[in-house]
């Protein structure tokens, strides 16, 4: 579960990037700079994780997005990690779109807090959903005056944001000071209040709460 | 058919007023020319202008044949120097009356159109005279006949069409420098006060650190978390210049796209729509992308609006966007706002935006910018099949006149070769040999011109472009 492809076309950020991963235990198995290379690596080495730029040589526009999902579409669930220096709900709606997990996608600036963004990097690997907390604001901003949504108590809008993000409920317990039994508790009433199917597989309920959001 | 008599009626009484005034612009011409009365010329000019005037627009209106006004632009009011006083030439005034005065005169005398129109003004009522019998017989083509006559003196002429696009290109090139410079200062006044500034904070915490880490690694620890919270606060508002200037989804994947994700980050419910066979040049995307920005940001802030249609398409190599939300309406250009803004930014393109927002609403606006998709190579502009015929048809025989039934009988005849062969003209009395050989000569010239002339007149443009010395006819 530790070989990862690192597509990125600024040398420095790229190196950057292998020395994080290399030193928390993953193996880099390619570092690529450019959109048919990355298409390559992806279908050839079927890396375990792989963290990708949205722009990247030659056309300097969304050659790595484009290159994520078309290696999605032959293999799915490919797990793929986009970073970009922008996030864009078209973009998340486009990555989220076959609703398989293990996808991520996540501001460059992440990458700062070394820790949370290895976190995320694992929960990709492990076919789960990293959605960067801007994208997930943008989501529930444009949401917030929809019927179901303003009848959650602040508490649940938050334990909502975290678990868009992909967090799993003791990722939110500790994050937000709570019990785990209190997270489960107003994960189940989120749920009732959406009117989606409880369930009990962490990535199952992140996509679906995703979906919610997207549905409009 | 009584309405063209009472327009007959309507030109026949402007020239009973036609007659007094060309005796009182002759005196009023005598006086400013020979006496030095020149105060007298400027009235002189604008009333014959106004007689004109008046003539284009019952011409237009009347004949159905649009006659424009061929005037130049009027000259700017004076500019004072930097010292307060008006030049004229190589004189100083203090008031610009003077050097106005001065403008004025030169732009009344330096137009063509101003003696264009006295000529017209002279001849008129005789041409109106020479056309009574048809304006009174056959109303509809003596006013059509009677428009052409006002054209060939009152129309636009080339230079004048000129000089108006002229002014209209300097207009338009001004307020786009001004935009640009305008966007300029905003970005340095952004990054300046924003992102510059933040990064002199972090450097001087990173010096912090350099002294602190060694007597008190836990104060340095907290400080280094601090410069990291900066930096990404840095990055944060750095992508909002960033998307201030030119939107990295615009960049990434054009248009459309990036008005979809325009329409997903507003709080409206947005539809979009969207359909456009290629791509526009850039700078035309960017100025559409912000004008949709801003206006669906109006529609939030100021309308009231829960949900909008954005509607990009094209017509041909035109754009036309429609923008349109249920908000409460009343938005006017006129009244500040950003809607002026757009037309600045769209006048570069030469689009117009027109806004339709009646109190109450809804509010839908409309951009047209003409000419800016890549044209395509559509059917209409092919000649249709009887046009290609006639050309084939006369390139195939043009050199039959003018060659062997021209040429070449001139040749026998000035050689006073006996031999007739096939050539028409030697078989003809010898007094009409010469005329004939001419005759076919002119033919199949103009022949010649016409096969050249059909497609040209058809696509000049094209033609321009294709044609060359040595095959005239467009490939």
């Amino acid at each position: 579960m530790n070989r990862v492809l690192v597509a990125e076309d600024l040398y420095l950020l790229r190196d950057g990037l292998v020395h994080l991963l290399q030193a928390h235990g993953f193996t880099v198995v390619a570092a690529v700079e450019s959109g048919p290379e990355l298409l390559k690596g992806l279908l050839e080495l079927r890396p375990d994780v792989s963290i990708v730029d949205v722009r990247l040589p030659p056309t300097h526009t969304d050659e790595g997005l484009q290159a994520a999902l078309a290696a999605r579409r032959q293999v799915p669930g490919l797990p793929i990690l986009v970073l970009s220096q922008h996030v864009e709900q078209l973009y998340a709606r486009e990555l989220l779109a076959d609703g398989s997990g293990g996808i991520g996608y996540l501001l460059k600036d992440r990458v700062f807090n070394a820790e949370q963004f290895i976190d995320a990097v694992r929960r990709v690997a492990a076919g789960g959903t990293a959605m960067d907390p801007e994208v997930i604001a943008k989501l529930l901003a444009k949401n917030s005056k929809r019927q179901p949504l303003d009848h959650l108590t602040p508490r649940e809008r938050e334990v909502l944001e975290a678990m868009a993000e992909g967090r799993s409920n003791a990722a939110i317990s500790q994050r937000l000071y709570l019990s785990e039994s209190a997270v489960a508790k107003h994960t189940a009433s989120i749920f009732a209040k959406l009117g989606l199917a409880p369930s009990d597989d962490d990535n199952r309920r992140v996509l679906a709460v995703l979906a919610y959001l997207n549905s409009r | 058919m009584l309405n063209r008599y009472g327009h007959v009626a309507a030109l026949l009484a402007l020239g009973a007023v036609q007659v007094p005034m060309i005796v009182a612009s002759g005196v009023l011409l005598l006086l400013s020319f020979a006496l030095g009365m020149v105060f007298l010329f400027p009235p002189q000019v604008m009333m014959v202008r106004r007689m004109a005037e008046l003539h284009r627009r019952l011409v237009t209106r009347h004949a159905g044949i649009a006659v424009e006004s061929p005037y130049l632009p009027p000259p700017p009011p004076p500019v004072p120097q930097a010292d307060g006083m008006y030049r004229s030439d190589r004189t100083l005034y203090k008031t610009p009356r003077v050097p106005a005065w001065n403008n004025r005169w030169r732009w009344l005398v330096s137009d063509p159109g101003t003696w264009r129109d006295q000529s017209w003004l002279l001849l008129d009522p005789l041409v109106k005279v020479l056309l009574l019998p048809a304006l009174l017989l056959v109303p509809g083509r003596g006013l059509r006949l009677y428009a052409r006559w006002c054209r060939l003196l009152l129309g636009a002429t080339a230079a004048s069409r000129l000089a108006a696009q002229v002014g209209h290109l300097r207009r338009t090139r001004n307020l786009a420098a001004d935009s640009q410079a305008a966007e300029m200062r905003r970005i340095e006044r952004d990054l300046h006060d924003g992102t510059q500034a933040r990064l002199v904070a972090i450097g001087m915490t990173l010096g912090a650190v350099e002294q602190l880490v060694d007597t008190d690694p836990a104060a340095a620890k907290a400080l280094l978390a601090k410069a990291r919270e900066a930096s990404s606060e840095t990055l944060t508002e750095l992508r909002r210049v960033i998307r201030g200037i030119h939107p990295p989804v615009l960049a990434e994947r054009g248009l459309a796209d990036a008005v979809r994700a325009l329409a997903m980050d507003s709080p409206l419910h947005v539809t979009v729509d969207v359909d456009l066979p290629k791509r526009a040049e850039p700078p035309v995307e960017a100025a559409v992308y912000f004008a949709i920005s801003e206006l669906l940001s109006n529609a939030a802030r100021h309308g009231g609006a829960q949900e909008a249609t954005v509607d990009i398409s094209a017509h041909g190599p035109h754009l036309r966007v429609t923008v349109m939300d249920d908000g409460m309406g009343g938005a006017d250009p006129s009244k500040g706002s950003g809607l002026a803004g757009i037309e600045r930014r769209l006048a570069a393109f030469d689009g117009v935006l027109a806004v339709h927002s009646p109190p109450g609403g809804p509010t839908t606006v409309t951009m047209d910018l003409p000419h800016v998709l890549p044209e395509p190579e559509s059917a209409t502009r092919k000649m249709p099949r009887w046009k290609m015929i006639v050309v084939g048809l006369l390139w195939a025989t043009a050199w039959c006149p003018t060659f062997p039934q021209g040429v070449v009988a001139a040749i026998f005849k000035i050689f006073d070769i006996d031999e007739k062969a096939w050539f028409l003209a030697l078989y003809l009395p010898p007094q009409w040999q010469w005329p004939t050989i001419i005759g076919m000569i002119v033919l199949g010239v103009v022949m010649h011109v016409m096969a050249i002339r059909i497609p040209a007149a058809h696509d000049n443009q094209r033609f321009l472009l294709y044609s060359k010395p040595l095959n005239p006819w467009i490939p």
